[in-house]
Parts: C-alpha cells; structure tokens; sequence
C-alpha cells in the first residue's frame, strides 16, 4: 500500500506542471462496416477532453503599477515596489524597477496590490442568481454515487453573480456540484471572465476535482428516502463499493490501452471519472465537516491509493491539523460559519490560524457567492483569532490563505496564486489594506487584462440577466 | 468543564446583587463615543449599581473604584443587535433543537411570545457578547404573521434578569406567498389586512364579542387578542420586506390602519426611500448583500443602508451576508458596520445604527444604546476600531458586570492548541 501511494505521489510531483498530460489518442477502431470513424467518445482515456476550453485572454496593454505596497504571496511584503504586467505575465516585481517608456502607469501609492483571490469552494453558475427552481442545477440528488455529471454542463455563464465575484478580486474558482451525494460529479475550474459558453470560462488545462461529500448531507438526503445511505457506515460502504467497481475498471482499461487489441472494454462515465482519480489526473475536493470522519476518509484513500486534495469546510480541521500537514491535504474553511448543524457545532474563529500553524494549507473558501465577494475580510477574521491566542501570524500568512494556497488545491500554484515573475498576471489593486474592512478593489486584472475598475462603471461587466431587470450602477431603478 | 461553566451563572445569581449593589466602575482615558453626545478624546465613564452614573472629560475617579485604564482604547456602548435567534435556535438543523416557530394556525400565531422558554443559557451567546454585543432582540420565524418577540440583555442570568422589552415587536413577513400559505402576494395582503381588521373590530367591541352580538372572528381568539397592541399603534409590526412593491404595498396598508411598521430585510428599500421617510418607517438592513438573489431582491445593493440614512429613514443594521448573523455569527454586527461605512455611510452613523437607532425603534433608547447617565451599563471597551477585523472587545460590560469566563469555543480552541491534544493522543 505504502508503494502504491508513493507511486501515486510521483504522479501528482510530476503533473505539478499543471498542465494536463496529453490525451491519449484512440488508436483507429477497425469498423466491421464502412463510414466515419467513431469519435473519441468511443474510448474510455485518460485525459480525454471533450469539452475544451475556447478561453482566449482579453485584450491587455503594457501595464506598470507604481509605489504600491505587494504582498505577493511568495514571501514578505514589498513596500514602495512596482510591478509590471506584459503579455499576460508578470514581466517584473520588486522594489527597484524601472518602468517601460510605453508602459500604462497606475500610480499605486498609499495602495496594495494582491495576487487575484481564487475560491476553491464555489457554486456560481450551477446555483445562479436569481435562485430559481428552474436554475437549480447544482445537486444530481437522484442517486448517491453520480461521479458521472459534471459542474460545467451546468454553469450558466450569465449567472449575476459572476461580475460581482470579480469586483471582490476573485479571478479563478472552482465551481463544485453540491454535497447531497457521496460522490457528487466533477467540478470545473474557470475564469472569472465574461463568456458566451463555459467553455470560453474555463481555465485551460485545469484539472478536473472530483467533488465527494461526507457526514449529514448524504445521509439525510437518501436515508429520508429509505433508501442507502441513511447513517455515516451507510456512507463510507457507499463510497469502498465504488472504488472497488472504478479499481476493476481502471484495470481493464490500462490494460487495453496499453495494447489496444480486440474489442474495447464498456465505457462508463461514473467509473471513468474515478478511475482518473486513481490515475492522479483528477483531484479530489471533499466535502467533509467533523475530524474523525477526515480521518476515516483519509484511510479510504489509503485503501483504494488515491489522494484527498483539500477537505471542504473541514470546520473540524483544527482539531486534526497534524494530520493534515502529514498527508499533504489542505483545508478549504469559512472563517466563523458554524452552529447551523451538528456537524458544524465545533466551529471555532481560529481554525484557519490553528490550521496554518500546524503545517498544514489553510484555504479560505466561500461556499457562498456573498462570502465570495469578500475573502480577505474572511481571511482578516481568521488571522485576527489567530493573534488573540498567540499565534506568530501576519497578513503575509492571510494572504496565502486566498491566493497561493487555494492555487495548489487547484493544482495550479505554478501559474496563479502568487506574483512572480512568468505567473499568469492575475492581479488586485487595492484602495488600502485588503485586510481593513473599509478597504475596496480598485482593478482587477485577469491574464494582464484590466477586466474590472471601479472608477469606471460603464465598463462594468453586466450578465444578459442583469439588462432591464437589474439597476445600472448609478441608475435610480 | 461545559458542566462547569453552566454552573456559574447560578451563582452569580446568588451573589450578584449584593456585589453589584455596592461596586463603581471607572473606565477611564479612552476615546468615548455617548452616541447622544460628541466623543470625547480622553473620557471616563463611570457605572455605579449596573448603571451609568457620569460621562466626560474631566470626571473625579470615586474612591474604592474599580478602574478599568482604558488609555489608547475606543469605548463604545454595547451593540443592539435586533435580528437575532439566540436562544431559540441552539442548533439549526437536525437536531430538534429549534424553538423559533410556533404552529400556529393558518401561518398566523400572533399570541406565540417567542421569548417565554427562551433558552438563557445558549452557548451562542457568550460569542456575540464577545463581538461587543450586548442587547439583542430575539425575533420568532415562520409564517405570515410569526409571533411577538423580545428585545434581551446578553447577561449570564435568569430570563427575567435579561428581558428589557417583551413584547418589544409583533412579527411577520409580506415577502413569502408560500410561507404565509397564500398562492399570490396580493392574496397575502388581503388576509393581513383581513386579519388586521378583525383584530381592530374586536378590540372596539370586545364586550359584544363576548355576549355574542359580534359576528364570529375567523381567527383565533388569542391571536386576535394579541393584535390589539399592533392596531392600537402601541406595538410595532415588523415586516420582513424586499422587493420595492412589496414595501410599497406595506406602507399602504400601514397608513390605512394607522399601526407602525418596520421594514426588516429590505433589499430594494432605497428604491423606494422617500416614502420610507414621509411615513417614518424604519428600515433594518445590512450592507453586505448586493446580490440579486431572488425575483424579490433584484435591486439588492450594499450602498442601501447609506441611500436610506441619506433619505432621512432610520436605519439600525442588521446582518445580511448570509453566515448565519442571527445565532452563530451575531459577533460580527461590528463588521456589518464596517462595511455600512465602505459602502457611504459616515463611521459616526454607523455606530449609531448598532446602538441608538434600533434602540429608538424598539422603545428602549431609555435603557440601552448609549453611554448617558441612566442608561444601563452596557459598555465595550474596544482595542481600537470596532468596525475593523483586527480590532476586539476587551472589556464588554452588561449592566456593569463583565462575564471572562471562556465560551465554549474557547475551550475548544484551548483543548486543540497542541497537537496531539493532552487529554488524548493521539
């Protein structure tokens, strides 16, 4: 078992570029009778990608942000530092840069500047605004094991909510299917940018999450229906039957493609998405609440050699933060939500600190699209629970807690997340510290892109919904 | 320890009144905001007997004083926080532990006065004291017209000890066919004002009802009875409203019966702010909701606290982010505030819509919501800013008791400070 996991950890090391391996191609498939080939839906391969991302970055000029404070997510504060976005990319960082001549220059003095914020835990999109039944499509409550759907052919592009999450800084989060089923489908990884389609959303060559869900939810949604699960043993024999169906057919198509002779094994979407989890190409995002049912999931993954990328709300984690930093799985967790159910009861302010101070990822998510809006006023409540029991924390550790921390849940923390230079130039200029509550988002750029400037709300990015029904800014009604 | 804990309070209620009787509290240095009166930049506030006896500038410290050196510090009135469930919610879900919502009948259960087995022992309230907030009303949830609720001091004590105003508010909601059990909104507003008025016309002949010279009522006697208070204009109605028409038609119907109203919730209020004004209709809201989030809330912005103050409509802030700021999270009334300001309004009326406004609303600026002489001693003691993240509440004072014992979350947080845990590892 031991070898197995290690064997999986070289495989996630070496995807750390965060670019998806090459699909493999299907070999042609002999037709017993002539007409077109069959597509690649005909193969059950790993990486497939029949859903591509058709984002392009928006058009961006040579942009210089001057004298402002940085906290860049990769180590202390810069103080009186520029930085310059060139062609998408972070082209320059520090204190002592000069400016191009042909540069956009923003004289950022008295102001900060961040990483753009990323939410690991969001449902913008497959739970638009207005929450409407028709709209609600964030939940395939009609079986407890449906790994088989995915978040995107559910996000609707239009959703209100989307521009509003860019005004808070956020530029790439992971919109998750909900917690009702122990294995809730894929999530999908996109762009906070205006877009047609959610192909043109998604963030090019993201890993897929694959969205699991642990304790209350599953239960009491099946177990009302007399139906399994109805008790947490209920969930834990739901989640080892299907590994050991995804094991067998992980097995049966490695082993056929590998040589790609004779007849194909069945094609199977459910066990297909877990068995890319077991091959390390799709990250697990669990949903899971109280410390011992982690540790119980933790040995699930041992058992079946897969790896849990970030527990989610984890309000928990605290109390198994050694745990966590053991296993290299970070915890994505709401500054102060708790009390609302059992398994919430044990919330306390200083999880994220506590979390943090054990080595462990602390991530600060949203599960909320108003939350959302504000991550580092969640993050500034986490830090300052954190100082009032002593922990040695700054904001340079809050910082990461929105940014770079929440980039490797995603397993994208070698292009965003942080700033340094050849990063994606995802980028929040701030009118003050991020972490004051008075404090507004000035700019956000996306791949170098200024896509959001509160000076300017003409330009404002407003969903077809928003026309006629929502008030322009500014607007009486 | 929880047991432990419980405990304390029972005792403080054996020996608290002597000890309070004969204690004088001194806050002396800070930067006092009185609400009522400009801040003073090195003020005392002294508390004799739970209460506040004298604020200013130059006051004597009495002998045999307990001094509380505020220097450096801001000193604020505790925060009224009038939206909360504490003590009637422990957990929300699953756990049968919900005392919100009464049966009723028909969506109406105007007689249920929410407070009367009000739980004076949540856990969830040590929190919020810690977040500065020490008045809070307890509102019942559920239906169209949802019961009577209690406006109560955050103090480890008996209900009666803590009761400030009940009933402080009648409540209900204008913004739900489904849970008032109507099938459209103009449905809804014709049973409220059916309902209103047959309240109304009970209470003018009471004794022909009585005798049975009345026409029947078609609710239920003890709902009608506790209505009196609303059609007589003595009780406020506080209606949880979003949309813009909804508000209207509530105004409409309010002047027509001549009762007072709240608007609670009111997303889309500023649309509709001048009316709010001529009527006098306060509004609660927050500031941290811009989401179009239902075909009621289409107008929802963060600047409505702001465009309401602006208009002239009193305003108290209420929680509106959506993490639970009636139980869990009424600690973060203070930060609510904080955004109030980012998004227009001025720091000093913001501070004033967590303490004097809502106050004023509830019939009870007399007691609590200001740092006056004799008001309650509900003071905060704050390291800095209230509004900010990195601020806290060092001395929070209920009646001029202070309550350190440690909430349950900081047990936990104790228990879980090393890893493994001392009591068991691993």
């Amino acid at each position: 078992m031991r070898t197995l996991v290690a064997a999986l950890t070289a495989a996630l090391l070496g995807c750390a570029s965060g670019q998806a391996a090459k699909p493999v191609q299907p070999a042609p498939v002999t037709a017993d009778t002539a007409g077109p080939p069959p597509g690649p839906g005909a193969l059950s391969a790993p990486n497939a990608n029949p859903f591509p991302s058709t984002y392009t970055p928006f058009e961006s000029r040579l942009t210089a942000i001057r004298n402002a404070t940085i906290f860049t997510a990769a180590g202390p504060r810069l103080e009186r530092a520029t930085i310059v976005l060139q062609d998408g990319k972070i082209a320059t960082i520090g204190t002592e840069v000069s400016v191009p001549a042909d540069a956009v220059v923003i004289d950022g003095t008295g102001k900060y500047v961040t990483p753009g914020l990323i939410d690991t835990h969001s449902h913008l999109g497959v739970y638009p605004a207005p929450g409407t039944e028709a709209n609600s499509d964030g939940n395939e409550a009609t079986n407890p094991a449906t790994p088989q759907v995915w978040a995107e052919h559910s996000v609707w592009p239009q959703d209100p909510q989307f521009p509003r999450n860019l005004a808070g800084g956020v530029t790439t989060l992971q919109a998750l299917p909900g917690s009702a089923n122990l294995f809730g489908g894929r999530s999908v990884v996109l762009k906070v940018v205006p877009s047609r389609t959610v192909q043109g959303m998604k963030f090019p060559g993201a890993k897929y999450g694959l969205k699991m869900a642990c304790g209350e939810n599953p239960k009491r949604v099946y177990g009302t229906r007399s139906m399994a699960p109805s008790t947490r043993m209920g969930n834990v024999a739901g989640y080892r039957a299907e590994w050991i169906k995804a094991e067998q057919y992980r097995r049966n198509w490695d082993k056929w493609l590998a040589k790609q002779k004779g007849a194909p094994p069945a094609r199977d979407l459910g066990l297909e998405t877990l068995a890319e989890v077991l091959r390390g190409n799709i990250l697990v995002q669990m949903h899971c609440y109280r410390a011992d049912e982690m540790a119980v999931m933790l040995d699930v993954a041992r058992e079946f050699g897969y790896r849990i990328r970030s527990f989610h709300h984890a309000v928990e984690a605290y109390k198994i933060a050694d745990l966590l930093a053991q296993d290299s799985v970070s915890a994505s967790i709401w500054a102060d939500w708790g009390g609302f159910k059992m398994e919430a009861l044990d919330a306390v302010r200083a999880n994220l600190a506590l979390v943090d101070q054990a080595g462990a990822r602390a991530v600060v998510h949203s599960d909320d699209p108003s939350g959302s809006q504000r991550l580092t006023q969640e993050a500034a409540k986490g830090l300052a629970a954190g100082k009032a029991i002593g922990l040695p924390l700054g904001e340079e550790d809050a910082i990461r807690w929105v940014t770079i921390n929440p980039a490797w849940t995603l397993g994208l923390d070698d292009r965003i997340g942080s700033l340094e230079v050849g990063k994606n130039a995802d980028v929040v200029l701030w009118s003050g510290d991020p972490f004051s509550v008075y404090t507004h988002t000035e700019k956000v750029w996306v791949d170098g892109a200024l896509l959001y400037d509160r000076s300017d709300p003409a330009t404002a990015w407003r969903t077809d919904f928003e026309q006629g029904y929502v008030p322009q800014p500014g607007g009486s009604r | 320890m929880i047991r432990v804990r419980l405990a304390v309070p029972m005792l403080v209620m054996a020996v608290a009144p002597a000890a309070v009787a004969a204690q004088t509290i001194a806050i002396t240095g800070g930067k006092v905001f009185p609400v009522t009166s400009p801040p003073i930049e090195r003020g005392t506030v002294l508390i004799k007997d739970g209460r506040i006896v004298a604020v200013g500038a130059d006051l004597a410290v009495p002998a045999g004083a307990t001094q509380i050196d505020a220097t450096g510090k801001w000193v604020t009135p505790g925060l009224v926080d009038v939206n909360t469930e504490l003590g009637l919610v422990e957990v929300g879900y699953g756990s049968g532990a919900n005392e919100a919502t009464a049966k009723g009948q028909d969506a109406i259960a105007a007689s249920f006065q929410a407070w009367v087995a009000l739980n004076a022992r949540s856990v969830f309230m040590p929190p919020a004291r810690e977040g500065g907030v020490t008045t809070v009303a307890v509102w019942p949830a559920g239906g169209l017209i949802a019961g009577q609720g209690a406006l109560i001091d955050l103090l480890d004590g008996s209900l009666a000890d803590m009761l400030l105003a009940g009933p402080a508010a009648m409540v209900g909601q204008v913004s739900s066919d489904q849970d008032a059990g109507v099938g459209a909104r103009g449905e809804l507003f014709g049973r409220l004002r059916d309902l209103l008025e047959n309240a109304r016309d009970y209470g003018r002949r009471k004794s022909d009802y009585d005798r049975g010279q009345m026409r029947p009522v078609p609710y239920r006697r003890e709902d009608v009875e506790a209505l009196l208070p609303v059609v007589s204009g003595k009780l406020p109605l506080v209606l949880a409203a979003d949309r813009a028409a909804d508000i209207e038609a509530a105004l409409g119907l309010a002047t027509s019966l001549g009762i007072r109203i709240v608007i609670a919730g009111g997303a889309e209020a500023w649309q509709v702010a001048d009316q709010l004004a001529a009527a006098r209709v306060p509004v609660l809201t927050g500031a941290m909701n811009n989401i179009p989030q239902s075909f009621n809330a289409l107008g929802s912005r963060q600047e409505n606290a702001a465009l309401l103050h602006k208009a002239g409509v009193t305003v108290a802030l209420i929680g509106n982010g959506g993490g639970d700021e009636e139980l869990f999270n009424v600690r973060n009334l203070r930060f609510e505030a904080g955004n109030a300001v980012a998004y227009g309004m001025s720091w000093d009326e913001a501070l004033r819509a967590v303490t004097r406004a809502p106050a004023e609303v509830f019939a009870v600026a007399d007691r609590v919501g200001a740092l006056a002489p004799g008001l309650e001693g509900n003071v905060v003691v704050w390291s800095g800013d209230p509004f900010e993240f990195a601020t806290s509440a060092e001395h929070v004072l209920v009646r001029g008791r202070e309550y350190p014992a440690p909430s349950r979350q900081d047990l936990l947080i104790q228990r879980y400070r090393t890893l493994p845990p001392s009591h068991r590892a691993p």
